[in-house]
C-alpha cells in the first residue's frame, strides 16, 4: 500500500497532544447505509426495550464475534461492510500510521442510543454517561487505539461521545473520574455521516444524552500494536532534533514550527503546575514514537536530564 | 428547619480559591435541578472566591501532597478540588 495515504507530522504531534484526531465523512455514503440497512434489520422490527434491541442487533451478522488477540486482517471477511470501511485507503493510513499494518484486535462494540421518540422504550430516564477511562490502569508507553465510526450524521441533540482532549496521558482508573460532570474545554461529537474519530486509549470520554428523535448508533473497535510504534506515518519530514531550537521564554514571532506549537499547546483545563508535566509526559511519547531518546521541544526535557553542563 | 444540601464541587487551576475554574459538578438534593455529565460547557463561576461571594460555603480542600520518588512526573485525577455547601429550606417550596 501506498504510504502517502498515512498521518503526517503534524497530525501525530496532533494526536500526542490531544490524543484525538477527527476525519470528518471519510467512510462513504453508500458504505454507511448498508451498515445502518444492516443494523436495523430485519427491517420493521420493533424492539420494545433498548436490551431487545442488542439481542436482535447481537443476533445478526453485521458485526461479527471475534476473539482478543486476533490480527485485524483476520477479523473481517472480504464484503462484509466492516471489512470494507476499514480498508479505505485513508482509513487503512490512519491505522497503519498509529499501531502499524497488522494491528491486534482488542474488541468491538455497537453504542446505541436510543432517541427521544422511544422513550416508552427505555427501562430508566435517559441520561448521560459518566466521563471514564476504557479499560483500567494502563501504565504502559506503548497505546492502543480505539476508532469510532458514527454511520449517520451526529447533531449536538443526539448527544454524541463527549471526550476531553488533551487528557489521555492521566493515568486514572476508569470510572473514578466520575465525579468529573463539566470540564473546560470539554469537546461533544457533532459530524456528519461517516465520520472517525481515532482516540488514545487513555482518553477521558463518555456519551452524551440522546435527547433528538433518532436513535443514535456508534461502531468502537480498539486495536493495538503488534510491534513498537516508531516512525509509522509519513515521516519524511521529521526533525527530532533542530540545528537551532526555537527561543523559549522570550519567543521569537517568525519562527514557525507547527509540529512544537501542537506538542506544546496547553489545554484550558490543565492546572498551572500539572500542564507542564502533561508536557513532559507528551514528549516522552514523542521520544516513543520517534525513535529519538534525545528529541525534545522548549527544552521540557534536556533541563531535567542536565546533570552538569551541556548536553 | 426541614433543609437539603446542594453539593458544589469545583476544580481550579492551582491550590489558591482566587484561580480559574476549570472543571465543576453539581449535586442538588432539593431537587430543583438534575445535573448531569456534560450538560454545561461554561463554568458556573469564574474562579472559587465567586462561588463564596455568590453565598456558597466552602467545607472541604484537597491537601497539597509530596511527589512520591520515581513519580514526579505522573499526571492523573485534578489536583485542586473544593467542595461547597448551601443548604435550602424545604418549606420554601410550600
Amino acid at each position: 500500500m501506498s504510504r502517502d495515504v498515512g498521518l503526517t507530522t503534524v497530525q501525530m504531534a496532533e494526536f500526542v497532544a490531544r490524543g484525538v484526531l477527527a476525519f470528518d465523512g471519510v467512510v462513504p455514503e453508500a458504505l454507511n447505509a448498508r451498515f445502518l440497512e444492516q443494523l436495523r434489520a430485519p427491517v420493521g422490527d420493533s424492539d420494545r426495550t433498548l436490551s431487545q434491541a442488542y439481542s436482535r442487533i447481537t443476533r445478526n451478522s453485521s458485526i461479527p464475534k471475534i476473539s482478543p488477540g486476533t490480527s485485524l486482517p483476520d477479523c473481517f471477511q472480504p464484503g462484509d461492510c466492516l471489512h470494507d470501511i476499514l480498508n479505505l485507503a485513508s482509513v487503512k493510513g490512519v491505522i497503519r500510521s498509529l499501531v502499524g499494518d497488522a494491528p491486534v484486535f482488542d474488541h468491538h462494540f455497537l453504542h446505541l442510543t436510543l432517541g427521544a421518540e422511544n422513550e416508552p422504550r427505555r427501562t430508566s430516564r435517559a441520561v448521560s454517561q459518566h466521563n471514564h477511562q476504557d479499560s483500567t490502569i494502563d501504565p504502559r508507553q506503548a497505546f492502543d487505539i480505539q476508532l469510532f465510526y458514527f454511520p449517520q450524521a451526529v447533531t449536538r441533540a443526539m448527544g454524541g461521545t463527549r471526550y476531553i482532549p488533551g487528557s489521555h496521558l492521566r493515568r486514572v482508573s476508569e470510572a473514578a473520574i466520575a465525579r468529573y460532570q463539566n470540564i473546560v474545554g470539554q469537546e461533544h461529537v457533532v459530524c456528519p455521516a461517516g465520520s472517525l474519530y481515532v482516540f488514545h486509549m487513555g482518553l477521558w470520554h463518555g456519551a452524551g444524552r440522546n435527547q433528538s428523535t433518532e436513535d443514535r448508533y456508534l461502531y468502537k473497535i480498539r486495536l493495538g500494536p503488534n510491534a513498537p510504534q516508531v516512525r509509522l506515518w509519513n515521516d519524511v519530514d521529521l526533525v527530532t532534533q533542530p540545528d537551532s531550537p526555537r527561543p523559549i521564554f522570550w519567543t521569537d514571532p517568525s519562527h514557525k514550527d507547527p509540529v512544537a506549537d501542537h506538542l506544546m499547546a496547553l489545554e484550558p483545563w490543565f492546572e498551572a503546575d500539572t500542564g507542564r508535566l502533561e508536557l513532559i509526559n507528551r514528549l516522552k511519547l514523542w521520544r516513543y514514537i520517534t525513535g529519538d531518546p534525545k528529541a525534545d521541544v522548549d527544552y521540557w526535557l534536556t533541563r531535567i536530564e542536565n546533570e552538569w553542563g551541556l548536553p | 428547619m426541614a433543609a437539603r444540601q446542594k453539593v458544589l464541587v469545583l476544580y481550579l487551576a492551582t491550590s489558591a480559591l482566587d484561580t480559574p475554574v476549570i472543571g465543576w459538578a453539581k449535586y442538588d438534593g432539593f431537587g430543583d435541578s438534575q445535573p448531569m455529565t456534560g450538560d454545561e460547557d461554561i463554568p458556573p463561576y469564574k474562579t472559587g472566591v465567586d462561588a463564596l461571594r455568590d453565598g456558597w460555603r466552602l467545607i472541604q480542600a484537597s491537601p497539597l501532597v509530596s511527589h512520591a520518588s520515581g513519580e514526579e512526573f505522573r499526571t492523573d485525577y485534578l489536583k485542586y478540588e473544593f467542595f461547597f455547601e448551601q443548604w435550602q429550606s424545604i418549606e420554601t417550596r410550600l
